[in-house]
């Protein structure tokens, strides 16, 4: 039934086709042929593996690129890559900045924290996160300026994929704060895994494992040899390394033995140090299933014992190597190409990726490096199909469009913005720091829908309402305006040529190439133009004309309004298509 | 295919009717006519609602209905959560179970027979995993089995089985199921599409650009996937967004629902658009917060603390629900279930919690329901082990298609086609439009002894006598994981009593369960193997 209906609307649309992008139309005819009988593969027949692409290198492939790797494409950030080879810029972004950002401040007054918790002698302005304060005010404080901070971050990346590493390994190692409630403990783990975005994963595992935040958020510092807690031992193996589809996999009495293995570890609130407790580490020893070929763990008693039983279970995980290996990487898949993993794409994709990562002891930057720069990943197919999750969509808005947000000179309105951005990305149902549970979010887990659960009846309107405010009214606080400012926009569009944003048809191409990763046909090309540039004439010089008055004189808010409301409703109008939400 | 399947999917229900049928000519009758209704067999025309309640991260159903017949194991099994006998809350006409002390809302409707408690629902090998296991709950799957449909989505394509296509229809106006929130539900997801809709308030929608998206259509690509997909739901939202704050407004008073309570504030939501004329069959409600492994009671004061709170909002959601669809007169069409991918351990931890288990209760409520407690409180051995768990006596399967078949009147083949497999028929809802829906027995008191064992404990082989009244007959042998691991008979009995033996020679030492299942009665009894 499924089948039948994909092919009869595959015939009636071929007679449409040729309004298509001519390439996008003969990859797409030579690869409906394929045979198969898997449901997608109509879609999705992908022969390209791992070789180094090739291919051409213009805008679209580099936009393909940084959307998928930064958060947006940026016009001098396209230009910039495009004077590089495909290879050369895959590099440039697998190197990531050795340093931190700076860390999130004060933003917050006193009130109603207690006058003796730490947090009082932390001034405005200045970090809070060298200072343990227990008082629950302060930390609620301090947990929206980590948020706040986090989203910043993310604004404000360099141009390396670390801070999408950041949030994939906290979408795949998830904890939230609403649980381990402490801002220090959420910027030691973010901390970690900006530090570890394109690190070793097997040394990641072992940092998170004694985590504060993880201890803290899955039980481990209740972990008690007469009460074994199996929180962490069990997400260990189903979230973090095996996943649950393996068979034969891990048994429920490894997830006992494994919590038995890492009793005994606390947190000292006072100063949010980890320590060991002896007297509760089950000192005896835990034999595991015939999945780990009976793998017995000797008990033991003091601190160095109990830190090397941890290394002894992390080895035990880490000796079934195809199964962690290909988990973390059809992990890493879904986030950077496509929820949909063919039968082709395990033998030429997720199979080839998962040997890189054993044989080169669980590095993540090689196999990034080779994944990023394949002709897997610039296949055509493999374009345009991302769903941009909340974050994704609000930040990319920010950087792509340079929406203007105080420096840190001026931290109070800069957090008032980024808190802002944050609170509607919640309201879209993406809260940093706040995955909704240790599954991460739903859109890189849920079969079926994947990615589609970020759209639904009531966040797509949400995501629309936003789009609208911030071009047409913005958000004004403390009389601040974050806002859209389209003719900066169109201005940065065209950076060789003042006048060239005066071809209305030069003009739409060119915002489309940045603001879309899907074609749009030359009937909408047209119709926009008119409709928005042209306000309903037929004549391109109308628009000509409009932008050389405003060339001609900048200071005018009569010319200067002219094409300032017409590329306001342009862009409106683009952001509020069905295209725009894709990457 | 099936015949009303043809028409259904060949006719758009909106339009007039320009074909013959059966050598009449139709065309004169509008599509609400009950001649070509019943000339099509077109979609079962019913104004009733089930409403089904998430509780998020498995919540721990032994301090919910709390088994007082059995309450010294209970209390060895867990005595710094356990919830002192003097403080449940009794229910009428047992003195064998009751409820948390703050489900005193619960109390109330139990009490006025509009709640019916089934006990230690779950299934066979149950998985210990929070989203393995909802996805179970939601697509109705074996343990082993992954389905990418959901239940109620498969339900309402048989109902509906063009959807979406050329929908809304005049029939059908109105969205097919509404999930109340920003996250839309598995278990909705229909053979196709979505099959429901995902709103957080009736009465604000978006209006979407006139023309959604280019002329052009998408190609079969992955992109062209994911665009047809979004621009399904804009065009959805705008569509039967019309419909719902058309609803939404007729309804301007209502009964009070605390403010500070999610779960009320989301069946509030469910009981105005239920009395605005909404002909959507199914709501999704849910809440969070059940995951409690540590500290859900306090430790001065067991009925208190975390888990508490839960109880009471989940009691007094239901409560001010049910008083409101009242007030509305609305109660005769709606019943609801609350459901959670898994009960807790037998055993609590140190930390003043427990961990993920497996079987629990299910709470289904209305003045349509079959009042009462079905099945018996769970077996609790001595000496529990701290990964013992509640073992099923009814498949959650079992429930749903109960409801399916007597409150949506939902036939035996379909049925098949919905559930996928055969699950046993127990009385839970009183429709009468369903006419005899084939609920031939009550269950039986929950003082009669249907099974038992000999010797027990056992060494190797214990014999098993069961007492049947005839028909289908199943004996299992579960371990404490609540894995099968033996079926010793699965057949037709005419009514009388019969023994058969589990031969345990290799089974590790330890606790089993015997699980009887005869009709819609089922009992559990633990055996212990020794050396």
């Amino acid at each position: 039934m499924v089948l039948r209906s994909h092919k009869a609307d595959y015939l009636k649309q071929s007679a449409k086709i040729n309004l298509m992008d001519r390439r996008e139309f003969f990859t797409l005819k030579r690869r409906a042929a394929a045979p198969s009988s898997k449901p997608y593969a109509g879609l999705r027949q992908i022969y390209a593996g791992l070789n180094a692409y090739a291919g051409t290198w213009t805008t679209k492939e580099v936009a393909h690129l940084l959307k998928r790797t930064m958060f947006g494409a940026k016009k001098e950030d396209i230009d910039y890559f495009l004077g590089m080879s495909p290879s050369q810029a895959v590099d440039v972004l697998l190197t990531v900045p050795t340093g931190l950002p700076a860390p999130p401040l004060k933003n917050y007054d006193n009130t109603d924290i207690d006058p003796a918790d730490g947090d009082i002698s932390v001034a405005a302005g200045t970090t809070w996160v060298n200072t343990v304060s227990a008082d629950g005010t302060a930390n609620g404080r301090r947990v929206e300026s980590l948020k706040a901070w986090w989203v910043g971050t993310m604004i404000n990346q360099d141009r390396s994929i670390r801070e999408r590493m950041t949030l994939f390994w906290h979408n795949h190692f998830s904890t939230e704060t609403a649980t381990y409630e402490r801002g220090t403990y959420g910027y030691r783990y973010s901390t970690l895994l900006r530090q570890s975005a394109v690190g070793n994963f097997k040394t990641l595992v072992k940092d998170v494992t004694q985590n504060i935040a993880m201890l803290r958020y899955l039980n481990g510092y209740l972990n008690t040899a007469t009460a074994p807690d199996e929180n962490y031992a069990r997400e260990l193996q189903e979230l973090f390394t095996l996943g649950k589809e393996n068979s034969p996999n891990y048994t429920e009495d490894d997830v006992y033995a494994a919590a038995r293995v890492l009793t005994g570890w606390r947190i000292k609130e006072e100063d949010e140090t980890i320590f060991f407790k002896p007297a509760d580490h089950d000192k005896t020893s835990k034999t595991f299933s015939a999945f780990y070929n009976g793998t017995t763990i000797a008990g033991r008693s003091d601190e160095a014992g109990a830190n090397a039983e941890i290394d002894d279970l992390l080895n035990m995980i880490f000796s079934k190597s195809v199964e962690v290996s290909e988990f973390i990487v059809k992990k890493l898949y879904t986030w950077f190409c496509y929820y949909t993993i063919d039968a082709d794409t395990v033998t030429n994709v997720i199979k080839p990726l998962a040997q890189q990562f054993r044989d080169g002891g669980w590095e993540i930057k090689p196999v990034l490096a080779t994944l990023l720069k394949s002709e897997h990943f610039f296949d055509v197919l493999n374009q345009g199909c991302l769903i941009k999750s909340p974050l994704e969509m609000i930040i990319m808005m920010m950087r792509e469009f340079q929406v203007a947000i105080p420096d840190s000179s001026d931290y109070v309105n800069q957090y008032n913005m980024w808190e802002y951005l944050h609170s509607q990305a919640v309201v879209m149902q993406q809260s940093i720091a706040d995955p909704p549970s240790v599954s991460g979010w739903p859109a890189y887990y849920q079969i079926p829908m994947f990615y589609e659960m970020w759209i639904n009846h009531d966040t797509m309107p949400k995501r629309e309402l936003f789009i609208d405010r911030l071009i047409v009214s913005g958000y004004t606080r403390n009389n601040i305006k974050l806002i859209i400012e389209p003719v900066e926009f169109t201005k940065k569009l065209f950076p060789l040529s003042a006048t060239a944003p005066g071809d209305p048809n030069a003009l739409i191409n060119a915002a489309v190439d940045l603001l879309y990763r899907v074609p749009i046909s030359d009937t909408l090309k047209a119709s926009i133009k008119t409709s928005f540039l042209l306000s309903g004439q037929t004549q391109d010089y109308y628009w000509t004309n409009a932008w050389s008055a405003y060339i001609g004189a900048p200071g005018d808010m009569t010319t200067y309004n002219i094409v300032y409301t017409r590329l306001r409703d342009l862009y409106n109008y683009l952001m509020n298509l069905a295209e725009y939400q894709l990457a | 295919m099936k015949r009303r399947d043809f028409f259904k999917q060949t006719l758009p229900a909106s339009v007039t009717l320009p074909a013959i049928l059966n050598g009449f000519s139709v065309k004169a009758f509008t599509n609400a006519s009950p001649l070509v209704q019943a000339l099509m067999g077109a979609t079962t025309d019913t104004d009733k609602v089930l409403v089904m309640i998430q509780l998020n991260g498995g919540n721990d159903g032994l301090n919910m209905v709390i088994p007082i017949d059995t309450y010294s194991a209970y209390y060895n099994a867990r005595a710094n959560i356990a919830i002192a006998q003097n403080k449940i809350l009794a229910l009428n006409g047992t003195s064998k179970t009751g409820l948390h002390p703050s489900m005193t809302g619960l109390q109330t409707l139990y009490n006025e027979n509009k709640l019916a408690i089934v006990q230690a629902v779950g299934y066979p090998s149950p998985n210990f995993s929070h989203f393995r296991a909802t996805d179970i709950w939601m697509t109705a799957s074996d343990s082993n089995q992954v389905l990418n449909t959901g239940w109620i989505g498969r339900y309402l394509n048989v109902e509906f089985p063009n959807y979406p296509n050329g929908y809304p229809t005049a029939q059908m106006p109105d969205p097919l199921a509404i999930q109340i929130g920003s996250v839309s539900s598995l278990a909705l997801q229909g053979p196709v599409s979505g099959m429901g809709m995902t709103i957080s308030d009736p009465t604000t929608f978006y209006q979407f650009l006139d023309e959604i998206g280019d002329p052009v259509p998408v190609p079969p690509t992955p992109w062209g996937k994911e665009l047809a997909y979004i621009r399904m739901i804009m065009g959805q939202t705008e569509k039967y967004g019309d419909a719902i704050r058309a609803a939404a407004q007729k309804v301007t008073s209502q009964g009070p629902y605390n403010s500070n309570n999610d779960l009320a504030q989301q069946l509030r939501i469910v009981a105005r658009l239920v009395k605005g004329g909404l002909k959507t069959r199914v709501y999704m409600v849910s809440t969070g917060g059940f995951d409690t492994h540590s500290s859900q009671v306090e430790a001065a004061d067991t009925t208190v603390g975390f888990h508490a709170k839960l109880m009471a909002r989940v009691s007094d959601a239901i409560k001010s629900f049910m008083d409101d669809l009242k007030g509305l007169g609305v109660e005769d069409r709606v019943i609801g279930m609350t459901f959670s991918e898994f009960g807790r351990r037998i055993k609590s931890n140190s930390s003043l919690g427990t961990d993920h288990g497996a079987a629990a209760p299910v709470f289904v409520f209305g003045k349509n329901v079959r009042p009462g407690i079905i099945g018996t409180n769970p077996a609790i051995p001595n000496g529990v082990s701290s990964n013992a768990n509640v073992v099923h006596q009814y498949d959650f399967r079992s429930i749903y298609a109960s409801i399916l078949k007597q409150w949506f009147c939902v036939n035996d083949t379909d049925l098949q086609t919905i559930m996928l497999q055969n699950f046993q028929n127990i009385p839970i809802a009183i429709n009468t439009a369903c006419g005899s829906t084939g609920v031939d027995d009550v269950i039986r008191g929950d003082g009669e002894q249907l099974v038992v064992n000999y010797p027990n404990p056992f060494v190797e082989n214990t014999k098993i006598t069961f007492n049947t009244k005839g028909g289908h007959t199943l004996v299992q042998v579960m371990d404490t994981m609540g894995r099968v691991i033996k079926t010793l008979t699965d057949k037709v009995y005419t009514s009388g009593t019969y023994t058969v033996t589990l031969e345990g020679y290799g089974l590790p030492v330890g606790v089993y369960y015997a699980r009887f299942q005869n009709g819609s009665t089922q009992q559990v009894r633990p055996m212990l193997k020794t050396r």
